[in-house]
């Protein structure tokens, strides 16, 4: 009976002191005594909490890196992928403006027959200035026929085989095309060379030509049809000396870029040689 | 039989000229890698077959170029001709070798292919021909043959079973 008197006093005593302790520190008696000892908490607990960040980050960091990299390796590679895909689109899209503008042209040109064929390669000297393309006689294509592009004329067949076909450019050194200067209305010869450039020669002294002047097939000696842009003239050389004008030549068609080529089917070229005299001794 | 390498090797050398080469000029001039290739074969030791390699390349290049047939098949011959000679000479400087090889064979078939084309009336400068075809095509050509050189020994060792440390 006397110890359980005991127990209780003791806890009554105990929760007096801690109320009596409580009361004082809400009473503001305690106030420098909890503000030193909440500060050193602080401290301690700011001191134990760095202290814990920099292990677990020493023993995490690792792991994050190695995800990291997995991460930014499979989006790089994501990245490359969707690149590929671009520069396809874009290809597709090139080759659409090509297409879109070539159906545009013969659209413009109801009167002839166009067959389009891609250019598959280059005659392999340097001399010479012909492209092949990958349609030939199984495609109706025959020896003679102007090839053009949306731009304007680009040379005429050389040569067919079955599925394929060489073309001569209007730029090779052996090639000579009749034309004629729009504005000047008079006939010309469009002759090309070594380096890729035109001359116009055969101008007549008498003209006024000026430079921009539009050139067109004339359709003279039957190799072409008449009125296919050619290009520009530019750089006229007029000598009193000369029997004739010269002039250089600016083909719409950009002939190192060439990809996609319409041959006009309906047009047959006309062999005038046996009508050229034969002089007898 | 491993010779017959040949016929699929040169066509599709000819598929890389046409296509690829002949599409990268240099001024007005490009590669000759047809020329290169054979050059190079005919300066292996123990190759036999450089002749046959050569006619066989320059008819493939004779039908598809709107030259001449005979042309590039007569500039392969010569080089040939200067390579199996050149060989037997300075074969302890395969490099010095090729390199006079691919000069002299570029030059042949580049003055070859004029003097067709002025005799079949194509008018045209040979200042200008030479220097802006020729010397810039020889210049890749030399330039191209330092690769070929190592890629046809290794094709000579296979073909021919010759030792490494040749």
């Amino acid at each position: 009976m006397k110890k359980t008197f005991s127990r209780s006093l003791q806890t009554t005593i105990i929760f007096l002191v801690v109320g009596g302790i409580l009361a004082l520190a809400l009473g503001g008696f305690f106030s420098s005594a909890s503000d030193s000892l909440g500060s050193s908490l602080v401290a301690v607990q700011t001191w134990v909490s760095e202290r814990y960040i920099t292990i677990r980050d020493f023993f995490n960091a690792p792991n994050d890196i190695v995800s990291l990299q997995q991460r930014n390796a499979q989006l790089e590679s994501e990245i490359s992928g969707l690149q590929t895909q671009v520069i396809q689109l874009q290809q597709q899209l090139t080759d659409t403006q090509v297409l879109a503008a070539l159906v545009d042209f013969s659209q413009s040109s109801p009167e002839s027959v166009y067959k389009a064929a891609s250019v598959i390669g280059r005659d392999p000297s340097p001399f010479l200035h012909y492209i092949i393309i990958n349609s030939g006689s199984n495609d109706g294509i025959r020896r003679g026929m102007p090839v053009v592009t949306n731009q304007g004329l680009v040379g005429r067949v050389d040569a067919v085989i079955s599925d394929a076909a060489r073309i001569q450019l209007i730029t090779d050194p052996a090639s000579a095309v009749n034309v004629r200067l729009q504005n000047a209305d008079t006939d010309a010869l469009l002759a090309g060379s070594l380096t890729g450039d035109l001359a116009l020669e055969m101008i007549s002294q008498d003209l006024e030509v000026q430079e921009g002047d539009v050139i067109l097939t004339s359709g003279l000696g039957g190799d072409y049809p008449p009125d296919i842009l050619v290009g520009q003239l530019f750089n006229l050389r007029k000598r009193d000396y000369e029997l004739f004008q010269e002039a250089s030549a600016q083909s719409t068609v950009d002939f190192s870029r060439l990809e996609i080529v319409l041959v006009i089917m309906n047009f047959k070229p006309v062999d005038i040689v046996p009508l050229i005299p034969v002089e007898t001794p | 039989m491993k010779e017959l390498i040949a016929l699929p090797l040169l066509s599709l050398i000819l598929v890389i000229q046409l296509a690829i080469v002949s599409r990268i000029p240099l001024l007005g001039g490009y590669a000759d890698l047809m020329l290169v290739t054979l050059a190079a074969w005919s300066l292996q030791d123990r190759v036999e077959t450089s002749w046959h390699w050569a006619i066989f390349g320059g008819i493939l290049m004779g039908w598809t170029s709107a030259l001449p047939w005979f042309v590039p098949l007569l500039g392969y011959l010569l080089m040939v001709a200067i390579s199996r000679l050149l060989v037997r000479r300075i074969w302890q400087a395969p490099l010095l070798a090729l390199f006079v090889v691919v000069f002299l064979g570029s030059l042949i078939v580049h003055i070859i292919s004029a003097i067709t084309l002025r005799l079949l009336g194509t008018s045209f400068s040979i200042a200008d021909a030479l220097s802006i075809i020729t010397l810039p095509s020889l210049l890749i050509n030399l330039f191209l043959a330092l690769p070929a050189f190592p890629i046809l020994r290794d094709l000579a060792v296979w073909i021919y079973d010759i030792e490494e440390d040749l």
